[in-house]
Order: structure tokens, then sequence, then C-alpha cells
């Protein structure tokens, strides 16, 4: 059936009437299409080359009769090949080097380079996760000196470093909960879990062998307070609890429930994503929180890359600190050590195990405190007041085109939240997203969360000029008035990115997730034609 | 305070436009009790970019690094040459700085890598399917006996001696709380791997047996019986791999009938940086594919019917299905996989087979080298590029003395199996292209004089 044309485009996918018909390359000025390198590489094409040393004539091998005797069908390019290909893949991306990038509850701040080139030091980037202890003091110095950091912000006790990314936190968190009731000799079933907590939440209880139960919330936006005490009792082994919230407002009583959580017995669990806006300001610890990931990608600006690497450290409260995982690095005559299995014996006897195989993300400690340094007690405060501030701006901007449902709830902190209420008949919040990319924003989280109606939550982050926060404020604020009124051009956006719609439902419902051959295609190829 | 671009005049203006006199009146829900007045006491205040350059290098010059010595280290990370484009790419902006790809118009560079990424590791590990990436090899090692529970409706799942003791340990962590029952078996420093031994461990209730290849003495073994053993018990074959630069020279676990296979790719693309972030591979047989974690990049066509690429089938994720979710990975390593992906390319079908010969001819000269050492013997007929020696004495200590030597010497076994008295003699030496001759004369002299 199809052909691959020089550039790599099956020509039917071109294939389109009308004004935006593509040209034979589907190219555009600076914008290029870019076919996959399985339609431009070959197998005998390399882009490294090796060192072959003296000997290899005599050698035989001892794979122990299981060589490869088949291709295994990667197409290779060479180096100004690929530098090219991966060069104009780039180009079809939206970063936070670009522009504004008000994703709620991500907080996409400036990703400082100053981090990147520490990281890179040889002595960070090229040493080995079971390197004799004494060859790697300094690695550990900064594994401590950023614990020290995150137990001193936060009020706590220890922090767990471990955990590879925010939910991954949540998961050590709760399992610390679950171990400090199992030393107790309880078996409390049922977590709390708020109506606006984030979706990871429930899903880290259930998958720890918790039974799940919601807490509604009050129509200003923050937990229902009497219906959680209401439910507290001796089959509950704690709350998972988001502050600032998912609404973006702070939870003025925390204190009041963790109180509560306590005398019944229970543990608190707060998820830290939104830590940006209290950072310097208020301590969790102060507010009775047992445990809180802390997403050093998010707060401490460590590049979220796409979607991941991430990093999500947990402190933890006094009652919890026996159980953190393992390892742990401990200061002891002058120099650093690795607790691990062997030697948690003395002080770590009670830890809940191991979470991954090494110390965490390195990577991104070493990033993370680079950071942290940079900003200093008093700048991290700063960030904290810049971050609501710029989030209240935005707020009372817009808050006269767009419905606010929590305005009158009180300052919002580093994000503001809006919803579809008052557009035209048939616009969505999905059609207000595809418009802002038109006028080259990023846009904000979309229906999330779910205790709002078609929710939009822009969170615009402290790195943010008051000039780049009034174009978007414009450009916002014209989209709106366009969903107002009805503007059909909006239904059919984004227009001027490199794709326009895509068919999500298509997707899903015949999953192509490899690429074959031509003559395999199935599934999205064939529903194109 | 350099990255705050905004002036006191701008803060003075925002306020009055929210109408707060001042920026605490934004804080007014914070129980006045719990404020802190002031930046918080015991650290130090903000520094210049020089100042901070300063520190951190100071503390870097305190590590010994793998590049600075002869270096043999390996058991699930290992030391590969990365080229300079990989590092070059993964720092342009609009890939080191985006998110995930929740916006698919604006994000199709991202995507696009996710699928080239998919198609690469599926096609490596010799699966149908592969996920767009996990946090490392001993998570998604953990995600795939979970996933064999909720194929299998069964619970036991049982792991091989040859299996890393981390990636043990990360297992016995979760088993605790899932209720997984796990059936390991003993490691033991022979010739041959425990095939036989598990393939009698197999019974009605397995959901899986969970072997790593090569494993971690560095053994090569045939994993068809043992495939067939566990289809004839509608059990899953779950294989490991720590090192995916031996599938360059030998057969994948896919081909040999593994269901799911899982992966740390820090091998390729990714530097060692002391444990993390690494990225791990998670691929399947088609027919599971709903089972599995992770996220998922599908093809799709736009508006226009032109080919692009979405986030697809997140009914499995956590973020819609709440409780009821696979598992709570909520995040994949992208950018890792961006990396892995891009030097996967530069290498192509031709550059792995030549890397794999290079690592493999490399260890075998220095297999046959070391254990020419008095004292030392070569316990692994069959390795990649990483073998072990049995010593005349506990290996543990060897390590540390010829880390003082300046030497990185492998990983003794004692390290890793604290108490197994059997092992404490065991000593795991890795060589890759990055070794060189005079790096394995080095270990060999020094070798002999710390035996002597």
């Amino acid at each position: 059936m199809s052909t691959i044309n020089q550039s790599g485009w099956r020509p039917e996918m071109n294939a389109v009437e009308g004004e935006a018909a593509a040209t034979f390359t589907g190219n555009r000025a600076l914008m290029l299409d870019e076919p996959l390198i399985f339609e431009i590489g070959s197998l005998s094409t390399t882009g490294v080359d090796f060192d072959f040393e003296a000997g290899r004539g005599a050698y035989q091998d001892r794979l122990g009769g299981l060589n490869r005797n088949k291709d295994i069908g990667l197409p290779g390019l060479s180096e100004p090949e690929a530098v090219r290909h991966y060069t104009r893949l780039s180009r079809q991306n939206y970063g936070i080097d670009l522009g504004f990038f008000p994703l709620g509850s991500c907080t996409m701040k400036h990703n400082p380079r100053l981090n990147e080139r520490m990281a890179r030091l040889p002595g960070f980037a090229d040493i080995h996760p079971l390197q004799p202890v004494d060859t790697v003091q300094g690695a550990l110095e900064v594994i401590d000196q950023l614990a020290h950091w995150l137990v001193t912000l936060t009020g706590m006790k220890a922090v767990a470093m471990s955990p590879k990314a925010g939910a991954h936190g949540e998961l050590c968190g709760i399992l610390a909960i679950k171990a400090a009731l199992e030393a107790r000799g309880e078996d409390r079933r049922v977590v709390l879990v708020p109506e606006s907590a984030h979706g990871t939440n429930p899903a880290t209880a259930a998958f720890a062998g918790f039974t799940v139960e919601d807490i509604p919330a009050t129509p200003d936006g923050r937990v229902d307070v009497a219906a959680l005490t209401a439910r507290l009792g001796p089959d509950v082994a704690g709350v998972m609890i988001t502050n600032p919230n998912t609404c973006g407002l702070f939870e003025r009583d925390l204190k009041t429930i963790s109180d509560a959580v306590h005398a019944a017995g229970g543990y608190v669990y707060c998820d830290g994503a939104n830590f940006n806006a209290i950072v310097g300001k208020v301590r969790p610890g102060d507010l009775g929180v047992d445990a809180m990931h802390i997403n050093l990608h998010k707060t401490f600006s460590t590049p979220h890359g796409g979607g991941g690497p991430g990093s999500g450290p947990v402190v933890l409260s006094e009652a919890l600190a026996p159980f953190a995982p393992l390892p742990f690095v401990e200061q002891q005559d002058g120099r650093f050590v690795l607790v691990e299995e062997e030697t948690a014996g003395e002080h770590h006897g009670s830890s809940f195990g191991r979470m991954v195989s090494f110390h965490g993300q390195m990577g991104m400690f070493t990033r993370a405190l680079t950071y942290i340094l940079s900003h200093g007690a008093d700048g991290l405060r700063q960030v904290a007041e810049d971050s609501v501030l710029n989030a209240n701006y935005v707020l009372r901007s817009l808050e006269d085109v767009l419905d606010a449902p929590f305005a009158n709830s009180g300052p919002c902190m580093h994000e503001a939240i809006f919803s579809d209420r008052g557009l035209a008949e048939g616009f969505s919040t999905l059609d207000i997203a595809k418009g802002l990319i038109d006028e080259g924003f990023h846009p904000m989280t979309v229906y999330f969360p779910l205790v709002v109606h078609g929710a939009m939550l822009v969170e615009p982050t402290e790195t943010e000029s008051k000039a780049a926060l009034d174009q978007f404020i414009g450009a916002f604020r014209s989209v709106a008035q366009r969903a107002k009124a009805g503007d059909a051009a909006l239904k059919t956006a984004p227009h001027f990115a490199p794709r326009r719609r895509l068919d999500e439902t298509l997707a899903a419902r015949k999953p192509v997730l490899v690429w074959k051959e031509p003559a395999q295609v199935s599934g999205a190829a064939q529903a194109a034609e | 305070m350099r990255y705050l671009p905004l002036t006191p005049s701008d803060r003075q203006a925002m306020l009055a436009a929210v109408n707060a006199a001042t920026i605490d009146d934004l804080f007014a829900d914070v129980p006045e009790s719990a404020r802190l007045t002031g930046p918080v006491a015991g650290l130090p205040m903000h520094a210049s970019e020089l100042a901070v350059e300063r520190h951190m290098s100071k503390l870097a010059g305190k590590n010994l690094s793998a590049g600075a010595a002869p270096f043999f280290i390996g058991c699930g990370a290992y030391r590969h040459h990365v080229p300079a484009s990989v590092d070059h790419i993964i720092q342009r902006g609009e890939f080191l700085t985006a998110y995930t790809p929740y916006q698919p118009e604006i994000a199709q560079g991202t995507l696009q890598v996710m699928f080239e990424f998919q198609t690469q590791v599926a096609r490596l590990l010799g699966t149908d399917v592969a996920n767009a990436s996990m946090y490392d090899g001993s998570t998604a090692c953990w995600e795939a006996i979970g996933m064999a529970r909720r194929i299998t409706k069964r619970a036991k799942a049982i792991l091989s001696g040859g299996l890393h003791p981390h990636y043990v340990s990360v297992a016995n962590t979760m088993a605790k709380y899932t209720g997984d029952t796990l059936v390991t078996a003993t490691p033991e420093l022979t010739a041959e791997p425990d095939t036989a031994k598990l393939i009698d461990l197999i019974d009605d209730d397995t959901s899986c047996v969970v072997v790593q290849y090569p494993d971690i003495l560095g053994r090569i073994s045939d994993l068809s019986d043992l495939a067939a053993a566990c289809q004839a018990k509608k059990a899953l074959l779950v294989a490991v791999v720590t090192e995916p630069v031996a599938l360059g020279a030998i057969k994948s676990p896919g081909e040999m009938g593994a269901d799911i296979v899982v992966g740390e790719g820090q091998s390729i693309g990714v530097g060692l940086q002391f444990g993390g972030p690494y990225v791990g591979l998670f691929g399947c047989k088609e027919k599971y594919v709903r089972q599995m974690p992770g996220r998922l990049t599908g093809e799709t066509v736009d508006a226009e019917g032109k080919r692009g690429f979405v986030l697809t089938l997140s009914t499995r994720e956590q973020h819609i299905r709440r409780e009821k979710a696979t598992s709570n990975i909520c995040t994949s390593s992208v950018l890792c996989a961006l990396a892995w992906s891009i030097h996967m390319t530069l290498l192509g079908e031709a550059g792995l087979r030549n890397l794999a010969t290079v690592n493999h001819v490399g260890a075998t000269t220095a297999a046959d080298r070391l254990a020419k050492v008095p004292g030392v013997e070569l316990v692994t007929p069959t390795f990649f590029n990483e073998f072990t020696l049995e010593l005349s004495k506990e290996a543990r200590p060897v390590v540390r003395e010829l880390a003082d030597k300046g030497i990185l010497a492998g990983v003794s076994l004692g390290r890793l199996y604290p108490g197994e008295d059997a092992l404490a003699n065991g000593l795991v030496v890795a060589v890759t292209e990055t070794t060189t001759a005079e790096d394995v004369e080095t270990l060999a002299a020094a070798l002999e004089e710390v035996l002597a």
C-alpha cells in the first residue's frame, strides 16, 4: 500500500483539501515536519566510532551460544543527521525558556543554567552509587546539606531522600505511616482524602492497601472540617491533605485538623506539591504535619524535561522519622556514612525498607542545592511572596471576564482558579486552552481540580515579570471574550501550532504504540485514509 | 535574587491592583501563630553565582570520579562513553524546560521522541510494546511483579538468586503492603545460574518468575526452558536487564519467550550520577498492554489528517481512576529517555553491535588477565561485560585497600549481601569500552599485591 517518499512522509497523510492542505513535504518555512528515525535511518549507519584494541582476532566469545542471530531493527543516523533530527523536533515543543507556562499545580518556573553546570561536574556526574563511601564524601555532603535545608524550611525532624518523584514520595509517606501503625500493633485501614486532593493521593493510599474515603469540600473550596473530624475513629490511619490546596487556597484549619487526627491516633500526610507558595513563610511542621513530599523539580527548579525525571524527598515528623526508608546519610566522627540494610540496626532499625536500588535522584539534589544556595533563606521567602503576589494579580485582573469560583474565599496562594461558567453555548475550557496556544502561550492546567466545573488553574510562579503577566492577561482576556461571544474560529484552534487538534479518541481506540513498517501499518494510518 | 524579575515598584503597583496594603495581607489565611516573621533561622542568605559555583565545586572535588581512576564498578550501573551531542541536545531549552505533554499540539517534539523511544525499547527487549519509561530498573521490576499479579490474579512471585539484591529489597518492601508473597532463591557463587531450581518452584499459585539477564554475577543463561515452564503453569516470565548494551550481543529475553521485560536503561545515554536519575525500561506482550503501568504515547492524526502523537490509554493512570489506577506512577523519566533514544539513534544497529563487541572483547581479555593473579579464580564461564572473581580472602576490605591505591575495583559481594559468608570472597568486575588495557594491568598488579 503506502510508500515512503523522500522525506519519509506517506503521501496520503497530506491528502487534505482546502487552504490548509499541506505541500508534498508538509514543511512550512522555519517549521519543518520531521519524519521518524525509522523512516530516515538505516541499520548500517552509525554516528559513533569505536576503538578496537589489539587482540580482537584471537578472541572467542563467551556468550554461552546465545549470540544475537537476527537484526534488532535499530536504525542509526550519522551525527549531523541526528543533531538535525532532534533539533527540528525540539522546535515543535513549548518550554519555559520559550515563554509563560502557567500550568497550575506544576510550578513551571525558570530553570537556572548554573544548576545544570554544577550537576555536570565530573565529581557529581561521574561517580558510581556503589563506590566505597570514602571516595564519595562530597556527594554524601550534598545530600546532607540539602536534607538540612529541607528539614529546616519545613520544621520537621528528618527527611527521606530516595523517592524518585512526587507520587513516589507520597508512597514513601504513606508507607512510613503504615509502618508506624504496625509498630504500635494497630491495623487501621482507612485513609481520608479530601475531594480537593491530587489524584495521586487516593491512588497511593489504595496501592498501599488502605481503603480510601472521600471528605467533601466546603463551598469556599476548603476541607469540610466538621465532616472530617466526625469521621475520625480507631479505624482511621490518617488523612492526606494538600496545602495550599488544589483550589489554590490555604487550609486555614490545618492545625485544628492535625490536632484532631493526632488525638484520634492517626497521622497527617500533606501533599507538598504546592510548597512553592509558602516556602520560607510557613513551616508545615508547625501545623502538625507528619509527612510531606517536596517536589524538587517544582519548588527548587530542577528542570522537568518533558515529564520527568522528578525527585520527591519526604520530610517526616518525630513520630515517623524512625520508619524512614533506607539508605540514609549520617555524619559519624566527622565523616559521612551511608546507612544501608546491614548498618540500620542502631538508628534506623524500624525502617520500612528500601524504595529504589540506589540513593535517589542525586542529579536533582545537586541542582536543587545549587538553586537553594543561590536564593538563600531570604530569597526563598521572597519566592513565596512573589509567587503569591503574581497569582493574586492574575486573579484580580481576570475576575471581571471569567468566573472565579473562589474569588471571595480569601486571597489565593500561588495559583488562581477560573471556571467555564458564562461561556457561549458549546464553548468550553478546552477551546480557551487551544485559543491561548495561538496567542503564543502554553495553556493553564485544564479540568483540574475536579471540584470546579471546567476548571482553569493558572500558576504564574515568581519568575514571571509584571510585563509578562500583563501580556498573558491581555491574551487570556481576548480569548475569554471570544469564547463568550461564540467565535467559531476558536472551536478549531490552534491554527498556528505544529499540529491542529489531535484525535485523542482514535489514539486510545486503536492504540499504535510502536512504529511498524508501512506494510504492517494499521490503526491510525488506516483510519486516516 | 537574580531569578526574581519583580522590582520593588512593580510589587507596590501590583499590591495596589489586588487591593492589599502589604504582602502579608495575602497570607491572611495562615494562622498568625504559624507565620514566620523573617527568613528561617539557621540558614545562610542568598549568594552570587560565583560563590555558589565555588561551594559546589569544592564538594565535587571531594569525590573520586570514575574518569580519574581505573574503574571497574558495575552491578546495576555502568560507565559508558556518551557522545557529546547527546548532552548538547538534551540541554536545548525546548526539551529541558518542557512539562508533561498535556497539550499535544505544542509538544510534538517530546511526544515523537517518546514514540521513537517506545519502538527502540520494544525492539531491543524483544517485546511487542514498551512504555515511555519508568523511574529506574528497580521500580520497573517491582511494577512488573504487580502487573503479573493483576494479569494472573495470583500473588506469589518467585525471584531468582541472580536478581540484583537491591531489586529484591525494593520488591520485599512493596510486597509487605500489597500482600504479594515473594519466594526468593538463595544467591550462590556458582558457574551456573539457578534456572533448574526456579523451574521446580513454579506451581499453580505462581504469578511470575523474575530472573535477571545477564544476572548479578554476570552469568548469561538461556531463558527458553524457564519460559516454557512458566507457560505450562500459566505463570509469567519477567526478565530484568540491568545492562542493555548486552542485548547488542545476545538474544533478547522477549525472543526467548519472556512475557514482561524490564530494565535499567542508564547504560545508554545516561551518566552514573551516583544512582539517579536513571531510566526504567518496560516492555511486554501486546495482549497485556492495558495492564502495563506508566505513560504511553500513541500515534494519531490531527484535524488536517497529519500524523501526530498524543499521550494515550491514560485511563490506567492514577489521575483519572484514582484508587482504581494500575499503579501510583505519575511520571516517566522523559529527559533520560530522550538521552537514551538519542544515544541509541547515534549507535544504530551497527554501532550497538560494535559497542557490544568492544565491551565483550575487553571483558574476556580482562577476565583472563585477572584470573592469572595468584589467589584469584574466575567463577563465571559465561558473561557479557561483567564477571565474578573469587578471591583468596574477603573481597570487601580488598576493595577498600584498592580504593586507597586510587583504583575503583568492582563491587564486593560482601557489600551487596552483608552477612552471607559464602559470598564474601566474591568480587564482581565490570569492563566497558572506557576501560583501557593499562587500567586492567594496574588492577592486576595491585590485586596481586593486596592478595599476597
